[in-house]
C-alpha cells in the first residue's frame, strides 16, 4: 500500500464512531471487498463497518436484508466498447448468484435496452430468469423510452406504476420509491421528474415516520454531477426537499456508467457501474459516449452494487464490486495481508 | 507552331465550355454559400450536431446522418419534424418548404441542440 493511500484511509478513519473497528480491522474489510467501497450510512454519516463478518449467517434475522442494484445493461449495444453486452450481463448475474447471501430482490436502474426493441427486452428477460432473486424492480432509462414514449417498457415492466412508470413499495420497514426522470425531456435540459410525479411523491411520503429509511432510485442522477453532459435532474431539488425530514435517505442512480458518491446531510447519493460499458469521468473526454478500454480491463470497470440493510443502525451499506476482481489493485485493498 | 496553337485554342475552348456548364448546372451558386444548396448535411457525432446551425434556402432538404456509436434523434422543438431513433449510420431527411428558424434537439440526450435557418 502506498503512503498516499495510507494517508487517505487514516483521514477517513478520523471521524469514526467507536464501533469497534480499528484501522487493522478496516483494512481487512477493504481486502475482503476487493476494489469495492464499504460505506454504511447511519443517519447520513458514513461509518466503516466490518459487516462482512458473519453477515451471511445473520441476513434475514430481525429485519436485516439485502438487495442488488444493477444498471445500464444496454442489451442491443454491439460496438467496440463491448461487442457482447449480453455476456457481461450474464457475468453479473453469475456473480450475484455466487454471493454468500441471497439478495431479497434486484433493482435495475434503467437503460435495460439500447434501442427499446422487443428482442432486446426479451434477451434481458431471458438472462434475468437465471438470477437467484426472483423479484426485480425496474425504472426506465432514456434508451428504454424510444418506442412510443416508453409504452413497450410500461407494458413489460410497469404494472402497477403511475404516469411514466413511478411507484413505491416497502420492504421490512424501508420505503422504496422508483422515479422516472427520462420522460418528456426538454431541449437543452437534463433529467426531469415533472410536476405530476413530484406531486405524487410529496403525497406518497406524507405521514410516514421520519425514522423510516427511504431509498429513492431513478436512472439519471438526482444530483448535479456534470450539466454539460446532462448528468443531473433539473427538478430534483424539489424531490429532495420532500425527503429532507427523514433520518436516512439513500439515492441510487445509474446513467453515468461509473461510481460516484456524495453525502449531503442525511442523504447519501450513489451511482452504479454499468454491466455493459464504461463512460469517461466528467470532462475527461470530448463526450460522454462509450469508453473503450483494453479487453482484459473491461470486466474491472463493469459491476454490480450490493446494498445491505442492517436494522441495528437503520443503515444501508453500499458495496460496489466489479465483474472481475483485480488481483493487484492500487486502491488500498492490496494483497489481503491486512493492516500495515 | 500551328499544331500547338490549334491545340491550345481547343483546350481553352473546352475549359471555357466546362466552366459555363458548371455555372449553369448549379443554379444557386449566387444565392447562398452552400455549393449545392438543394441538399444540406448535418453529421451527428460525439453527442454534437455538426454544424450546430445550418442555413439553407427554401425548398432545401437537410439530411442528418448519425456517425456516433450511440443512437440519437433529431426532433423539432415546435413539432415541425421528428426523426425516428437513428442508430449508427442511419439517416433522416426533411425538406423545408417555409422560411424560418427551426430549433431542434435530440430527445434522448436533450443537451444536444441545433438549428436550421431557412431563408
Amino acid at each position: 500500500m502506498t503512503d498516499k493511500n495510507k494517508d487517505l484511509i487514516d483521514q477517513k478513519l478520523q471521524d469514526l464512531n467507536n464501533d469497534g473497528v480499528d484501522r487493522r480491522g478496516f483494512l481487512k474489510c477493504m481486502a475482503w471487498a476487493g476494489t469495492g467501497l464499504v460505506w454504511t450510512m447511519s443517519g447520513g454519516i458514513p461509518v466503516s463497518r466490518a459487516f462482512a463478518k458473519g453477515h451471511g449467517k445473520d441476513a434475514g434475522k430481525g429485519g436485516d436484508f439485502s438487495f442488488v442494484q444493477i444498471s445500464d445493461s444496454h442489451i442491443g449495444f454491439n460496438k467496440p466498447a463491448n461487442p457482447d453486452v449480453t455476456a457481461t450481463l450474464q457475468t453479473a448475474i453469475t456473480k450475484i448468484n455466487a454471493m454468500p447471501h441471497k439478495p431479497d430482490f434486484i433493482i435495475h436502474t434503467g437503460d435495460l435496452s439500447q434501442l427499446s426493441k422487443p428482442s432486446e427486452f426479451d434477451t434481458l428477460d431471458q438472462v434475468l430468469k437465471g438470477v437467484s432473486a426472483k423479484q426485480i424492480y425496474y425504472v426506465p432509462g432514456e434508451h428504454d423510452m424510444l418506442s412510443d414514449n416508453g409504452e413497450q417498457f410500461l407494458q413489460r415492466y410497469g404494472k402497477g406504476t403511475k404516469g411514466s412508470g413511478w411507484y413505491s413499495f416497502d420492504q421490512k420497514g424501508v420505503h422504496f420509491v422508483g422515479l422516472v426522470n427520462v420522460a418528456n425531456l426538454k431541449a437543452g435540459g437534463m433529467g426531469s421528474l415533472g410536476h405530476e410525479q413530484l406531486e405524487w411523491l410529496e403525497d406518497d411520503l406524507k405521514g410516514r415516520s421520519a425514522s423510516t429509511p427511504i431509498v429513492l432510485f431513478a436512472h439519471i442522477p438526482l444530483w448535479t454531477i456534470y450539466p454539460d453532459w446532462g448528468w443531473g435532474t433539473d427538478d430534483s431539488e424539489q424531490a429532495l426537499s420532500y425527503v429532507k425530514r427523514f433520518g436516512s435517505v439513500t439515492v441510487l442512480n445509474g446513467h453515468i456508467h461509473q461510481i460516484m458518491q456524495k453525502v449531503e446531510g442525511k442523504v447519501s447519493f450513489h451511482t452504479a457501474m454499468s454491466t455493459a460499458f464504461p463512460q469517461p469521468a466528467p470532462g475527461t473526454a470530448s463526450s460522454a459516449g462509450p469508453m473503450k478500454v483494453p479487453a482484459d480491463q473491461l470486466q474491472r470497470v463493469l459491476g454490480i452494487t450490493d446494498v445491505n440493510y442492517l436494522v441495528s443502525g437503520r443503515s444501508l451499506a453500499v458495496v460496489d464490486s466489479p465483474l472481475a476482481d483485480s488481483g493487484s489493485s492500487v486502491s488500498g485493498s492490496g494483497s489481503g495481508a491486512g493492516g500495515r | 507552331m500551328k499544331r500547338n496553337s490549334v491545340w491550345v485554342a481547343s483546350f481553352t475552348a473546352s475549359v471555357i465550355i466546362a466552366i459555363v456548364l458548371l455555372v449553369a448546372g448549379s443554379p444557386s451558386v449566387t444565392a447562398s454559400e452552400q455549393p449545392s444548396a438543394a441538399n444540406a448535411a448535418v453529421n451527428i457525432d460525439n453527442f454534437v450536431f455538426g454544424p450546430q446551425t445550418i442555413t439553407v434556402p427554401v425548398g432545401a432538404t437537410v439530411t442528418w446522418t448519425n456517425k456516433d456509436d450511440i443512437p440519437h434523434t433529431s426532433v423539432s422543438t415546435e413539432g415541425v419534424f421528428k426523426s425516428k431513433v437513428l442508430d449508427t449510420d442511419e439517416k433522416f431527411s426533411y425538406t423545408f418548404t417555409k422560411a424560418g428558424t427551426y430549433p431542434y434537439y435530440c430527445t434522448i440526450h436533450p443537451k444536444m441542440t441545433g438549428k436550421v435557418v431557412v431563408q
